[in-house]
């Protein structure tokens, strides 16, 4: 107890702050406006759902990195939850495979009103490498419509946090 | 009228400290983990938003879905006009007492559990079971609490029970209080699903028994039952702090007298809610089956608590 | 004057009732005579109970000296008063019920005997408590019990049905014999000694015999009662009587237990030593207890609420064995508060148990079935039958403001009395009492969600189910007028408790306590040191449930609402199969109390003949150990049967012998009597 109280104390808070990619660096590619009022409403508090649609989980390990102390993404108002009718954003992963279209689909639609979807990853944007498998229906926006996309392969946590915080307008505005 | 005016003010700022109550207890376990963490008031944001949602309800489910997060909420809710927060004793002191309050909340968890069941769903079938489980198995320990402290104070009534611990202070550091205490505390981590009965914060529906309930509920309805469950969290805090430490509760209703109970009682809820996230950060989520022998603990605390205050009369 | 009428009424209508039954004996003829006849004689019945209850006036009748009636005495004081309540509303909800219900026995049982019989039940159950004398008792009793177990054997045709006749009556019978030697202790071998000379020759018996008519008292009360361990009979004969029948035997005919028992340990004797109520107290904890454990592991809907009847008769003893207890040391006022606990719960939990065996009909009727497991979604198909089984469970679980918390408060107010005891160690006991209590309360809700949540709630399980119906008119009454009962007992107990003080004035050397223990419209424990009222709470918790949503109106919250499917995890198409079962939903507390259970597991795995990686059935059967039918019943009746072989052999068929015997037993009686 005394070890573990110990590191506690004597451990700093290791979070590091976010700031704008560089202009040519562009990471989050916004491919719907997501409406004003949306935004307000989803600003200081996103509930967001995982949804694995067949990725290799490169992804997903970048993905949990963000609850770790360095990106802390709760610092924001974003927290992860288990069921999707808790959730206002759908970060989705992965070339979305034929065995998990319509799980996708369920829960988007299991989702309420207003939602945003952040989809992850060169697979889920165009497939990535698994373009023109027979396993494979299509990019998640073939399945579902996507607010966001972060491109990657797979993309840094940084840029996940930053493709989100966009998404609602809460990106910092210094670099 | 002043005092069913202080009763609704009590409500209003139990209502009001609750959700920031949560939102403390988290703030500060993300501090001990060396991050930033979500700010105290998060949960604030989080209930707007929600209320700000649609809701998406099972075909299976049934018009109990939609009218339990009302009990859940307005059980609560009365439970806030019964217990001394700042004052006692209350104009409601005679309307409820402490076998009311408990009752009350049992009404509660009762509707919880049924719209658990409700839309068809195994997990949520099996967040009801285990919620039953752990409330059935707590009440014989929150029974003997109760008459623990009854016996002491010669009443049931909240307002008595305070009023004979500001009257004989030093009945505090006696063997029954002090078991009586911990009992009810180990009683409250049950009831109120922390660690290391009910990991709040899980994602693992096999691991959930209080979450596994609600997994279907959203927007208005959701935000109902956390503010309910904020709620709870508060109604224990409170009547640990003020049956056992009742310092700073006005007897007067004097606004100088209520200031400093308001104070006092956020100083309170600030140090319980400090103990329970050092504690849920040291203590791992305990194995079900594991729950039923801590909750015996609790009972056997507090059987000897009342032997303690029968004996030593 | 007034009382005679009612009284007269009563009688008259139950007759009628009876002997038109008889006589039409088929169709909807009979239904309508029986179920007219037992209404009218049950609301005569229960306003006579009011008025004598709200005006305190006794009721005096002796029959005139007629050898076949002659000898019996009858006398309505404030207990009998009491009970002709209970037995008068539930009586009507089951009379009203019963009409609908027996539609289904048409043309399979026999509507005669069904309907002579619940009329006949109802009389001797309203005779008994007016009986003025043993003899009366007696015969009220024995008639209570044979037209009990006639309708209990209403089908017939059932094995279950006649196994369960067969305990009833054995058990009963047992009672009646305990019974009679008691009444012969107290009355001195005459019957028909009234109460009131018993009354006053019980202070001259000796102890060890005042000792034995109370351990008899309670052994044959007890029978009746169902208390643990003299309750097997319970969980099979409530089950397969007809659903009316069984809210009547539930909600009415074990309650002659508890009249029986204050009627003989409190008024007859006038109280008695500590560990009288010490045991009565001992004896209700363990039922109620036991009876929960036990109804937690059923799946049968009709046994779970049987297995809660031994529940509640066991609150009942701990509010009666709290009021003995404090009365053998005096403490009056205390003692009333214990009896009045005691005797509120047993009209409240006559009117919930009434109303959820009424609802458990209605149930099976729909589905045809007792099983839980084949239930569900029953909300949608039959919404008044659900929201009374609601009121029902919310009652029984002692949730506010329903009349089960009322009593329940009480009682636990008269065991937190008991510091004032001046003995630590018998003091001591109240706050075990305090803790199983609360436990029985904890573990009742917990059943009480799985039943209402499995039989009710979700997806149907079956084609039954799928089709289910809701019940008729005349059953939809008969629950809704026990509902309302329910919800009025629940806000009215300042009104209710002051009646219940005034009727225990008196007995026994009991004070008057109507204004003690109810205050504007609070409940009150003795000196007004703690005090509640269900009725504001009731008014608080309607008000925030009104102002809740005009709140979230008037904010302009989010109003939409869209019904999807149930999430299931991304998973295709939801089954009844991925629902919850009441056997899931009770196993955490099955292993928690697996040292009680003792549950037994057998496992038969059928594998394919060619390959043992591929499995073609697997049948798994888990069973609770039954301590009680195990471990008691099975060697008593094993010696019974011994003894049976050992006597048969007396019946040698031949006539000498025979005439031996009686020449053997004349010389006996001869030579005894000369000395």
């Amino acid at each position: 107890m005394k070890s573990l109280f110990g590191k506690i104390l004597s451990t700093p808070i290791v979070t590091e702050p976010v700031s704008r990619a560089a202009e040519d660096q562009q990471i989050e590619l916004i491919t719907r406006e997501i409406d004003a009022r949306v935004r307000k409403l989803l600003g200081r508090s996103l509930h967001i759902r995982e949804v694995d649609a067949g990725s290799c989980n490169g992804c997903e390990i970048e993905i949990t990195a963000l609850t770790n102390p360095y990106y802390d993404l709760e610092r924001f108002g974003l927290h992860f939850v288990a069921s999707p009718r808790h959730a206002d954003c759908l970060l989705v992963t992965g070339p979305v495979t034929r065995n998990m279209a319509e799980p996708l689909r369920l829960t988007y639609e299991a989702t309420p009103d207003p939602k945003i979807v952040v989809a992850v990853g060169d697979c889920a944007r165009d497939c990535g490498v698994f373009k023109g498998s027979y396993a494979v229906v299509g990019s998640v926006d073939k399945v579902i419509p996507v607010d966001v996309m972060v491109p990657g392969c797979p993309p840094e946590p940084i840029d996940i946090l930053r493709g989100i915080l966009a998404a609602i307008d809460r990106l910092p505005n210094k670099r | 009228m002043t005092p069913y005016l202080l009763e609704i003010g009590q409500a209003l700022l139990a209502l009001l400290l609750a959700p920031g109550l949560v939102g403390f207890i988290r703030w500060f376990k993300a501090r001990l983990q060396g991050r930033r963490g979500a700010i105290p008031w998060q949960p604030y944001y989080d209930l707007r938003k929600l209320f700000g949602k649609e809701v998406v309800m099972s075909k299976n489910a049934s018009w109990l879905f939609r009218f339990a997060p009302y009990v859940i909420f307005a059980t609560a809710v009365a439970v806030t006009l019964l217990v001394p927060l700042v004052a006692a004793p209350l104009p409601f002191d005679a309307v409820g007492d402490l076998l009311a309050v408990v009752y009350l909340l049992l009404l509660g968890t009762f509707f919880l559990a049924l719209a658990g069941l409700d839309p068809g769903t195994s997990f949520g079938g099996m967040g009801a079971s285990r919620e039953m489980t752990v409330a059935a198995i707590a009440e014989p320990t929150i029974a003997l609490a109760i008459f623990g402290l009854a016996v002491g104070a010669g009443s049931t009534n909240l307002g008595r029970i305070v009023a004979q611990t500001l009257n004989h202070p030093g009945a505090v550091i006696n063997p029954g209080h002090l078991l009586g205490f911990t009992a009810l505390f180990i009683v409250m981590i049950a009831e109120t699903g922390r660690l290391p009965v009910d990991n709040p914060s899980t994602h693992l529906e096999l691991t959930m028994i209080h979450e596994a309930m609600i997994l279907e509920y959203s927007g208005r309805y959701l935000a109902l039952i956390e503010w309910a469950a904020a709620l709870k969290l508060l109604i224990f805090f409170s009547l640990l702090s003020n049956l056992f430490l009742p310092w700073g509760v006005a007897t007067a209703l004097t606004p100088g007298a209520l200031g400093v109970a308001a104070v006092a009682l956020m100083a309170k809820l600030v140090a319980l809610a400090a103990v329970v996230a050092v504690m849920e950060t040291r203590i791992a989520k305990l194995r079900l089956f594991r729950v039923p022998e801590l909750l015996g603990v609790s009972f056997v605390l507090a059987l000897l608590s009342v032997t303690s205050s029968f004996l030593l009369r | 004057m007034i009382q005679k009428t009612l009284f007269l009424v009563m009688i008259t209508a139950w007759i009628a009732g009876a002997a038109a039954s008889l006589v039409t004996g088929r169709g909807a003829i009979a239904r309508v005579v029986a179920a007219l006849g037992a209404g009218a004689g049950s609301a005569a019945c229960l306003l006579l109970g009011v008025t004598a209850l709200i005006t305190g006036q006794t009721l005096s009748l002796s029959l005139a000296q007629m050898p076949p009636v002659g000898g019996l005495m009858l006398r309505l004081d404030g207990l009998g008063a009491l009970f002709l309540v209970i037995i008068g509303l539930i009586g009507l909800a089951v009379a009203i019920y019963g009409f609908g219900y027996s539609a289904n026995y048409a043309g399979r049982y026999s509507l005669r005997t069904a309907g002579a019989m619940l009329n006949l039940l109802m009389l001797a159950l309203g005779l008994q408590v007016m009986a003025d004398n043993a003899l009366t008792f007696l015969i009220a009793w024995e008639a209570m019990s044979l037209s009990a177990y006639l309708l209990v054997l209403t089908e017939h045709d059932k094995a279950e049905t006649v196994r369960a006749a067969v305990w009833y009556i054995a058990m009963t019978h047992a009672g009646f014999a305990a019974l009679m030697a008691m009444f012969l202790l107290m009355s001195g071998s005459d019957l028909t000694t009234s109460f009131a000379a018993m009354r006053a020759n019980a202070a001259a018996l000796s102890p060890a015999a005042r000792n034995l008519v109370f351990l008899l008292a309670l052994f044959g009360f007890g029978t009746k009662a169902g208390v643990v361990p003299l309750h097997v009979w319970l969980p099979m004969a409530h089950p397969v009587a007809p659903s009316h029948v069984s809210a009547l035997m539930s909600g009415v005919v074990i309650k002659m237990g508890i009249y029986g028992l204050v009627r003989v340990a409190l008024d007859l004797l006038g109280g008695g030593p500590v560990w009288w109520g010490g045991v009565v107290l001992g004896i209700g904890a363990i039922s109620a207890l036991l009876g929960v454990l036990y109804a937690l592991m059923e799946h049968d809907l009709k046994r779970l609420l049987a297995y809660h009847s031994v529940e509640n008769i066991g609150i009942i003893l701990i509010g009666v064995g709290a009021g003995l207890i404090f009365h053998s040391y005096g403490l009056m006022p205390l003692a009333a508060l214990g009896f009045i606990g005691g005797l509120y719960h047993t009209l409240n939990h006559a009117t919930f148990k009434g109303l959820l065996f009424l609802c458990a009909g209605s149930v099976s009727h729909a589905t045809h079935t007792r099983n839980m497991e084949e239930m569900g979604g029953l909300i949608k198909r039959m919404p008044v039958t659900a929201l009374c089984f609601l009121i029902g469970a919310a009652a029984i679980s002692a949730l506010p403001p329903l009349n089960g918390f009322a009593s329940e408060w009480i009682v636990f107010q008269s065991l937190l009395e008991g510091v004032k005891i001046p003995k630590p160690e018998v003091a001591m006991i109240m706050p075990i009492a305090v803790g199983m209590l609360a436990l029985t309360g904890g573990l009742a809700v917990a059943c009480f969600v799985k039943a209402f949540g499995i039989t009710f709630l979700a997806i149907p399980r079956t084609q039954e189910a799928e089709h289910a119906e809701e019940a008729p008119l005349s059953m939809r009454a008969g629950m809704a007028l026990l509902a309302l009962a329910c919800v009025a007992l629940g806000l009215a107990p300042f009104a209710v408790v002051p009646m219940m003080s005034r009727m225990l004035a008196g007995l026994g050397g009991l004070p008057d306590t109507r204004a003690e223990f109810a205050r504007n419209l609070s409940l009150a424990a003795p000196n007004g040191s703690s005090l509640m009222s269900p009725t504001l709470v009731a008014a608080g918790l309607l008000i925030i449930l009104c102002l809740a949503p005009l709140v979230m109106l008037l904010l302009r919250v989010n109003r939409k609402l869209r019904v999807s499917e149930s999430w299931g995890c991304g998973r295709i198409g939801q089954t009844p199969r991925m629902e919850y079962t009441a056997t899931a939903f009770a196993e955490p507390l099955r292993r928690v109390f697996a040292e009680l259970y003792r549950p037994t597991k057998e496992l038969t795995i059928d594998f394919h003949p060619e390959s043992k990686y591929f499995v073609q059935s697997i049948e798994y059967r888990s069973e609770i150990t039954p301590w009680f039918e195990k471990y008691l019943y099975d060697p008593c009746l094993w010696f019974v049967r011994l003894i049976a072989a050992v006597v048969r052999r007396l019946q040698s068929g031949s006539l000498s012998a025979y005439l031996v015997y009686v020449a053997i037993a004349l010389l006996i009686l001869l030579l005894t009597a000369r000395m």
